[in-house]
């Protein structure tokens, strides 16, 4: 088939609504083939959208496999990818099925309104990083809301009402102020076309029109991504969502933030981001190490892998915010890491919590001896967590402290302390849960992964193992798109300064 | 016969007018179930799509009736589909609940189809006289409707209450009339637009102050703060099917009114009435946020919800833009739509016991009843204007609107105040998804699946094909003008 004529991200995208309308149809009592046809519909969805890697050309920093239909007035319906956004839309494809899976047994109440759930969600997911409109982009982004609500407040812990009404409430609070941004946008520029905006922003937007603009979209990215000190909405949403409501949230939902300042903020915005960047590398600075000390002291263990969680987006908004090549790669290969040994850690604290119902750590240990299998999986994603060598945590770390380390010295110096806090609460955890002796009784008779569990996890730990040692795929399909970004950023405010003194 | 064609724009109201008069014999003279006469109703809705047929195969051009006291536009024509096709659905909606309560009479039937007929002279107005005549017809005709249940205190109390606070609003509505009249000299709309063009703020003191008093009767009929405290009180106190009708047609009716006058009649001082529609807009948009928090009456909630929503509506009439009121075109009708589907949920709520109005008897709906629970669910969603949904799209125009104009504090506060309304929408699906449940429903009736089904198509549809309705918004606004008689 001649997939370059094919609207194959519109497939991708719609592929899983469909997915979803087909459940719909479905009597009440059909459990098992709402999974059966989720699980179907997320997996070719997954092949399909390898096929956009598979034709993907790395050497053209353009935005490929461009659809463009009319939608509404100068708004159109645009879709296309590039390097940077690229990489997410296969993520999230990626992580679907495995979330699937992971439900399996876990949820029994109300399957098809679980799947449903799910599946909007992924299209909405895949539209914010397909989309090349301003305002198709502000739906996509604005509607995964709708979804997420439902999936932590229905299938969520006990205290699940305070924390899906916080998530809600406060990502509102920022898209909506992003909202009137985009209007602004919309009247000065006269067009809504993404890749126009991001070549022509400096004849459409004058320099305090700028400033303003960039503050509105950081009070929705920042709260998304979510940046210290609006990141409390965070801890809560993760701790009482279902487990593969956890993993979207920290693998996609997370990133949806960080990707927003590298598609808009960047490129659209660089005389207010040359302006900002110290106060960005501030707010960095104070949520890896801050995040990193509160990690520390959590007695749950999935409020610390979602500090653990701010911290690292810390590492990614610093890269962004050098403006160097290595910098931004760093911050999006920092990201696609994340997306993964986030999802391992919550998989593996889902897997925990479905014997034991609950998140304490003070209920574990000793668990090595009677999970081994458990032991050594969940210990690659620790490891990559605490940036290890070898693992894919390593290489996003490594290049974003090195290029904050050209800018400045300060910023890299303190960003460093920050990997040696998240060893330390990583190391610790791992000691508390893991090891030890087996003191509680109700742990005498804990059994190890089952295959379904194990099917889950290792995809994850291969890519976590293979991404450390070879990162090549992915900084490959980055390099041209985000050299393209940093060019047009050095083009906008003067290569002279680009560099920030201390 | 050459004659009479000068009058055929007016034919979609002689028909309502003839037609809700034949009705009122053709029920005096028939013996129909008391309380339960259907045939009347299906009649009625008859006479309404021939009018709605009449409206739309007529101009969309501007013709002037009775020396312009008349006026039949492209602007007429949009709102006028509008309000017939929401009194069409809700009568479709309300007929069973009406029967079981013994309410369905002719005279119910006959005094909406007077009532309509009041909001299309409203909406066609050219003149201060024939708006306080459509005003007054309609108004007398709801008045007698929020009190139907006669032998209950709750909906005496409401149209009793309705009553007061209208008439006082009509008086100060007429005063304002009067002192327009007394400084302009004319009761024209085009001649008060040529008068009061271009005079200074000290200059025209005396038609600023006829200008208040105007806008201030309107805004009652619009419920915008401070004028809104009949609303939830009525709301609450009229029988549910009545409150569907009040939240629906007559809004839009007054909002088209609203439009016509300080657009039409005002546009020289649009600084003036600029200010006031901008405070109303603000004062609105919050107390509808905040007021509604508190509620635990499902249709008292409504009420606050719909007092929000004439807020935001109002945003686009304050930019004072074309942008603006195609804007407030788009935000009524979606406005119509989520609120017909609102009502006809509210209809619903129905045990073997009765009709039930708690927020909390809709607890675990999405256990007992799903369809119903998403149904309400997209629409709440969409009146909180999350994407991909319709609501959002009549926010975007609104805001966008004002954007264009310069008004950023109004459209920031505006967004803000959209994400405290969030909150109480989000609390009524909390409600029917996240609790258990406690009580089943019987099923949905007929009528109300029948609109619900609309709602919620229109709801969540209406991102794949916006551009029918925004282009309709767009040329009905481009017909709304200034035309100054030559004398």
């Amino acid at each position: 088939m001649d997939i370059s004529s094919a609207p194959i991200l519109s497939i991708v995208t719609f592929l899983p609504l469909m997915g979803a309308v087909i459940i719909g149809c479905l009597n009440r009592d059909a459990k098992g083939n709402a999974r059966w046809i989720a699980l179907w519909t997320t997996t070719i969805t997954f092949l399909i959208s390898l096929l956009i890697w598979i034709n993907f050309d790395n050497m053209s920093g353009a935005f490929q496999f461009v659809e463009e239909r009319d939608w509404l007035d100068i708004m159109k319906y645009k879709m296309g990818v590039d390097g940077i956004s690229m990489l997410f839309v296969i993520l999230t494809t990626f992580l679907l099925p495995l979330c699937v899976i992971s439900s399996w047994v876990v949820i029994q109440d109300r399957v098809k309104e679980y799947m449903i759930a799910f599946l909007v969600l992924e299209t909405l997911m895949i539209g914010v990083f397909c989309s090349l409109d301003l305002i198709l982009f502000f739906v996509f982004f604005e509607g995964s809301l709708i979804p997420m609500f439902l999936i932590i407040g229905i299938w969520g812990g006990p205290n699940r009402v305070y924390a899906t009404f916080k998530f809600f409430l406060y990502t509102l609070l920022g898209s909506v102020l992003m909202l009137l941004a985009v209007l602004a946008m919309y009247w000065a520029a006269n067009t809504t076309d993404i890749p126009t905006l991001m070549a022509r922003s400096q004849e459409f937007f004058s320099p305090e029109m700028q400033w303003w603009l960039w503050l509105a979209f950081f009070a929705s990215f920042a709260v998304k991504l979510p940046m210290w000190p609006v990141h409390t909405w965070l801890p809560d949403a993760h701790v009482e969502a279902p487990t593969a409501g956890s993993v979207i949230l920290a693998a996609i939902l997370l990133k949806l933030g960080a990707y927003g300042f590298l598609r808009f903020s960047v490129p659209m915005f660089p005389l207010a981001c040359q302006e900002f960047a110290p106060f960005m590398f501030g707010l960095s600075v104070i949520a890896i190490i801050y995040t990193s000390l509160v990690a520390l002291a959590q007695t749950d263990l999935k409020k610390l892998i979602a500090y653990s969680s701010v911290a690292h987006m810390g590492f990614v908004t610093m890269g962004i915010f050098t403006f160097t090549t290595q910098g931004v790669e760093g911050a999006v290969f920092q990201m696609v890491s994340h997306g993964i040994v986030s999802a391992g850690l919550f998989l593996g604290v889902g897997v925990l919590y479905d014997r034991m119902h609950t998140h304490e750590i003070s209920v574990f240990g000793g668990l090595v001896q009677r999970m081994p299998i458990y032991a050594a999986l969940f210990m690659v994603f620790t490891m990559a967590n605490l940036g290890l060598p070898g693992t894919s945590g390593f290489i996003g770390e490594f290049l974003t402290i090195l290029a904050a380390f050209k800018v400045n010295t300060w910023v890299a110096f303190l960003a460093t302390t920050g990997v040696i806090t998240s060893a330390a609460y990583g190391l610790y955890v791992y000691k508390r849960v893991i090891f030890g002796v087996l003191v509680n009784p109700a742990l005498k008779t804990i059994k190890d992964l089952s295959y379904r569990e194990i099917a889950i996890m290792a995809p994850l730990v291969f890519l976590t193992l293979l991404f450390g040692i070879y990162p090549a795929p992915v900084l490959d399909v980055t390099a041209v798109s985000v050299k393209k970004l940093v060019a047009a950023y050095e083009a906008a405010v003067g290569p002279a300064a680009a560099l920030i003194v201390p | 016969m050459q004659h009479l064609s000068i009058y055929a724009p007016v034919l979609p109201e002689i028909v309502v007018a003839l037609g809700a008069m034949a009705l009122l014999m053709f029920g005096v003279f028939r013996k129909a179930t008391p309380g339960g006469d259907f045939a009347t109703a299906w009649l009625a809705i008859g006479v309404l799509l021939l009018a709605a047929v009449l409206v739309a195969t007529g101009t969309t051009g501007r013709e002037a009736v009775f020396d312009g006291a008349f006026i039949a536009d492209g602007f007429a024509r949009f709102m006028k589909l509008l309000v017939i096709g929401g009194a069409v659905l809700v009568i479709i909606m309300s007929f069973g609940n009406l029967a079981r309560q013994g309410l369905l009479s002719f005279e119910y039937v006959v005094l909406l189809l007077l009532a309509v007929l009041g909001m299309m002279l409203m909406i066609s107005a050219g003149d201060l006289i024939a708006l306080y005549l459509g005003i007054e017809l309609q108004s007398l005709s709801l008045y007698v409707v929020a009190a139907i249940k006669r032998d209950e205190v709750r909906s005496s109390e409401a149209g009793l209450k309705y009553f007061v606070l209208g008439a006082l609003s009509s008086g100060m509505l007429l005063y304002g009339a009067s002192l327009i009249y007394g400084f302009t000299g004319s009761v024209d709309f085009g001649v008060i637009a040529s008068v009061a063009q271009g005079q200074s703020a000290a200059g025209n003191i005396g038609l600023t102050f006829g200008l208040v008093f105007l806008l201030i009767g309107i805004a009652f009929k619009i419920s915008a703060v401070p004028f809104h405290m009949w609303t939830p009180d009525v709301y609450q106190g009229a029988p549910t099917p009545v409150t569907a009708f009040f939240a629906a047609a007559p809004k839009l009716a007054a909002m088209a009114l609203l439009m016509r006058v300080v657009f039409t009649a005002f546009p020289g001082i649009a600084p003036q009435w600029q200010q006031i529609i901008v405070f109303l807009s603000i004062a609105s948009m919050l107390l509808g946020a905040f007021a509604a928090i508190g509620q635990t009456n499902i249709k008292r909630l409504m009420a606050y919800s719909s007092i929000g929503h004439i807020g935001y509506a109002l945003v686009g009439v304050a930019a004072n833009n074309e942008a603006g009121m195609q804007a407030v075109l788009i935000y009524l009708a979606i406005y119509l739509f989520m609120t017909l589907g609102a009502f006809a949920c509210i209809l619903s709520m129905r045990t073997k016991d009765g009709m039930l109005e708690d927020i909390d008897s809709l607890s675990g709906l999405a256990k007992t009843n799903l369809p119903m629970a998403f149904v309400l669910a997209m629409i709440l969603f969409s009146m909180a204007g999350i994407p991909p949904l319709a609501g959002f799209f009549a926010k975007f125009y609104v805001f966008a609107a004002a954007i264009k104009a310069g008004l950023y504090p109004l459209a920031i506060i505006g967004v803000l105040a959209s994400v405290v309304a969030a909150y109480y929408y989000l609390r009524v699906i909390k409600v029917m998804f996240f609790d258990d449940a406690t009580q089943s429903f019987v099923p949905v009736e007929r009528g109300p699946g029948f609109v619900m089904t609309i709602a919620t198509l229109f709801v969540l549809l209406f991102v794949l094909v916006p551009q029918p309705l925004v282009n309709a918004a767009l040329a009905a606004v481009q017909s709304l003008q200034t035309v100054i008689p030559v004398p």
